[in-house]
């Protein structure tokens, strides 16, 4: 668990409109990565194109090559199906399931690798996940009713423990707290940290100062302007990012004098 | 203080709220109050001579199989349309597609019954022998078939056809507005096309599924003038749907009947519209049943 990321002179493309142009970024295994930037910059893009979830998009392709450990993600015969299941994924708004209980919510993406698990292994598997989300203990009487009877914190956090129950090697956060209040944002930050010693995290956040407590590296994205590319500045350590960055860009973007 | 448009708006909505309900109360009424000679008249008087119940019975068969055969065949088929429509074919052959269904909802169910006659019997008949060499032994299939094709097996597939477009136009519609966010959490998880259609798409879609069947189910409890045409029906209670002994349905035996009838046949023809009545009350509040049972678990909250 917890793999390297590599993306080499990387372009996305939606049908011929280049939306982000050259990323060389090297994510490094087991730590937390930021994607900052101002709206439409590319980030959320680059983030989605990691699992190749922007392929849901018709018309949407890469050129370059996206690396994990060294193998490339989009080589001839890789099957976008198999790359998502070893690259996780939590999203903007919580997105539990709403007809499964919150138990099958946890297996959901067991059942579709491996039909038939005995039951004490899934239950296993489901305090295990829970545990891991730091849900286990708020839902442990109530694994059978809806995921959507929960608070949006904790609707987030069973996202995140069925994204932890496939164990993958990554797991990509787009934007994972702003629907959310500061005490679950506070959760799931909290969260990240400790799931970091086992994941590889790369989160997408609008939030400067929970880039600045969560991350270990930053990458700063910016567009030009409006129907241009959107492309990484600068990416290095966080600390580095936030006090002295090399661009001006950069730090105009982090100090609030930005546009 | 409310507005003006507040009022006439809430004063409107009510009132066609309370319209619906008038007018079904009015038919309820004048079903009862028409029913009451047939069900209180000597039974020797009836057409038959028989009980009402007896007169009924052969009818109220006769319309649900020929219903339950076209729900059978029609909501699979349309769910598989649905599904291709919205998900997987190309948007041109998806909208072409669309339009074609819908328009096989256009089509005057007269023109549906005779070409269930003219084409569909004679096309059938080999399939009914195929089911009664090889099936005989399920008293669906018995047989002897009959020659002329017109048997309660080709008025259900005719029926599905009529009611194909109606269900497939209302799952398509729910179909399409499966959340995304749905969507891509079954994706994310690694989900095939068809796992994800499984595990969001159809979920989320149940109760509309629900609906359109019913509404389809409602079309063809009620159909007429197909099951008239292409069914030579008998007052005979039979499973064997493709022999020359059928059950004509409530609908059709009315039509049929009701110009040479008079006195208390008119009352008898309307007491069995009566019964027709209470089925489809009782079909629709079932599928209601079936959507609320389990309420916290749909897509709504």
């Amino acid at each position: 668990m917890g793999k390297a990321i590599d993306a080499k002179n990387l372009n996305i493309y939606y049908s011929s409109f280049l939306a982000v142009e050259g990323v060389n970024m090297t994510i490094r295994p087991k730590t937390v990565t930021a994607l900052i930037g101002p709206s439409g910059c590319g980030k959320s893009t680059f983030l989605r194109s990691i699992n190749r979830m922007h392929e849901v998009i018709p018309g949407a392709r890469v050129e370059g090559r996206l690396e994990l450990d060294g193998k490339d993600l989009y080589g001839p015969g890789v099957d976008p199906v198999g790359v998502r299941r070893q690259i996780g994924m939590v999203f903007q708004r919580p997105n539990p399931f709403p007809t499964m209980s919150i138990y099958d919510n946890v297996i959901a993406g067991q059942r579709l690798n491996n039909k038939k698990m005995k039951k004490d292994a899934t239950d296993d598997l489901v305090e295990q996940s829970l545990r891991g989300a730091n849900l286990w203990n708020e839902v442990k009487d109530r694994l059978d009713k809806p995921g959507s009877s929960m608070s949006g914190g904790q609707q987030q956090r069973l996202c995140i423990a069925r994204a932890i129950a496939v164990q993958p090697d990554v797991l990509l956060m787009d934007e994972p707290c702003s629907a959310l209040d500061p005490i679950s944002t506070l959760a799931i930050e909290d969260l990240i940290n400790e799931l970091k010693m086992d994941y590889t995290i790369v989160i997408v956040t609008h939030n400067m100062q929970q880039a600045a407590r969560v991350s270990d590296f930053t990458g700063f994205f910016n567009i030009e302007g409006t129907g241009k590319p959107g492309h990484l500045v600068e990416m290095d350590e966080t600390k580095t990012i936030f006090s002295q960055p090399k661009e001006k860009a950069t730090e105009d973007y982090v100090s609030g004098r930005f546009g | 203080m409310q507005q003006p448009g507040d009022r006439i708006f809430a004063a409107s909505a009510r009132g066609a709220g309370i319209l619906i309900l008038v007018v079904l109360a009015g038919v309820a009424a004048f079903l009862v109050i028409q029913a009451i000679p047939a069900l209180v008249a000597n039974p020797a008087d009836l057409p038959g001579g028989k009980n009402i119940a007896v007169y009924v019975a052969p009818f109220v068969f006769g319309t649900v199989v020929s219903s339950a055969i076209a729900l059978i065949i029609a909501t699979p088929l349309a769910i598989a349309v649905a599904l291709f429509i919205t998900h997987y074919a190309p948007r041109r052959l998806a909208q072409g597609l669309g339009y074609l269904i819908d328009l096989l909802a256009a089509v005057p169910s007269i023109v549906f019954g005779l070409w269930g006659l003219a084409v569909l019997a004679p096309a059938m008949l080999g399939l009914s022998t195929w089911l009664n060499t090889y099936l005989g032994w399920i008293p669906l299939f018995a047989g002897p078939v009959s020659v002329t094709g017109r048997t309660m097996l080709v008025v259900g597939v005719t029926l599905a056809v009529m009611i194909l477009p109606i269900i497939t136009a209302v799952s398509r519609e729910v179909f399409l507005q499966t959340p995304k966010l749905h969507e891509e959490a079954a994706l994310a998880l690694g989900a095939t096309r068809w796992e994800m259609i499984r595990m969001s798409v159809l979920p989320f879609g149940r109760s509309g599924i629900i609906s359109g069947a019913m509404l389809g189910l409602g079309r063809a409890l009620g159909e007429t003038m197909a099951v008239a045409i292409i069914l030579s029906g008998s007052s005979i209670i039979t499973f064997n749907l493709i022999s020359s002994g059928n059950s004509s349905s409530i609908a059709a035996n009315i039509a049929l009947n009701f110009p040479d009838s008079t006195g208390v046949a008119v009352n008898t023809l309307i007491a069995s519209g009566l019964v027709l009545f209470v089925i489809t009350l009782l079909v629709n509040s079932l599928a209601r049943y079936i959507i609320n049972r389990r309420r916290e678990f749909s897509g709504a909250n």
